[in-house]
């Protein structure tokens, strides 16, 4: 199986008359924008594809399960996705 | 930030027309769950990578009625975040 890569998104785009090497870069500009977004803390919403939420989770202890000493886990931001429905019902089609 | 929002920056940083970015932020999209929908992975640098889980047919309950309900098996999108990503998130 052939995984999707940024490289296939540039070609789709391309297929709408712009040229390979502006592709290329509309294509990274999409996804730096987005990761911009992230970087300030903001949450991204895609109509019909999903929701990228960034959630802050309080540090914890935990537990080297190597050794089983305790450690702090120290308080981070994590980036979750949730589908949207439309792309829940279309994987599941 | 909505997709519109999305839409109207790529415009501006590529300078492109609303429409023609609204045009490839949706084939951008649009190709991702194309890709999901046929089962394959998708892989983007940096950011992060696409892929599908199955999810098994389980027993489950009505929780208001507490009758007992058959979920049939299904299969999820799940999002992991690429290392990049990951350490921008928390910078």
């Amino acid at each position: 199986m052939i995984p999707l890569t940024k490289n296939d998104l540039i070609n789709a785009v391309a297929a709408h008359g712009l040229s390979k090497r502006q592709s290329a870069s509309v294509v990274e500009s999409v996804f730096d924008i987005i990761s911009r977004c992230f970087e300030r803390g903001e949450d991204v919403k895609i109509v019909g594809f999903g929701h990228f939420r960034i959630r802050k989770k309080a540090s914890r202890r935990g537990r080297n399960p190597q050794t089983g000493s305790s450690i702090e886990i120290s308080a981070r931001k994590v980036l979750t996705f949730k589908p949207s429905k439309g792309l829940k019902l279309r994987i599941n089609q | 930030m909505t997709k519109a929002d999305l839409i109207d920056e790529l415009a501006k940083v590529s300078n492109l027309t609303k429409k023609e970015s609204e045009t490839i932020v949706s084939t951008v999209f649009d190709n991702i769950t194309d890709a999901l929908a046929k089962g394959d992975k998708v892989e983007l640098r940096g950011f992060g990578s696409f892929r599908i889980r199955q999810r098994n047919a389980r027993k489950g309950r009505n929780p208001k009625t507490g009758t007992s309900v058959s979920v049939p098996e299904k299969r999820v999108p799940f999002f992991k975040v690429g290392k990049r990503l990951r350490e921008l998130v928390n910078a």
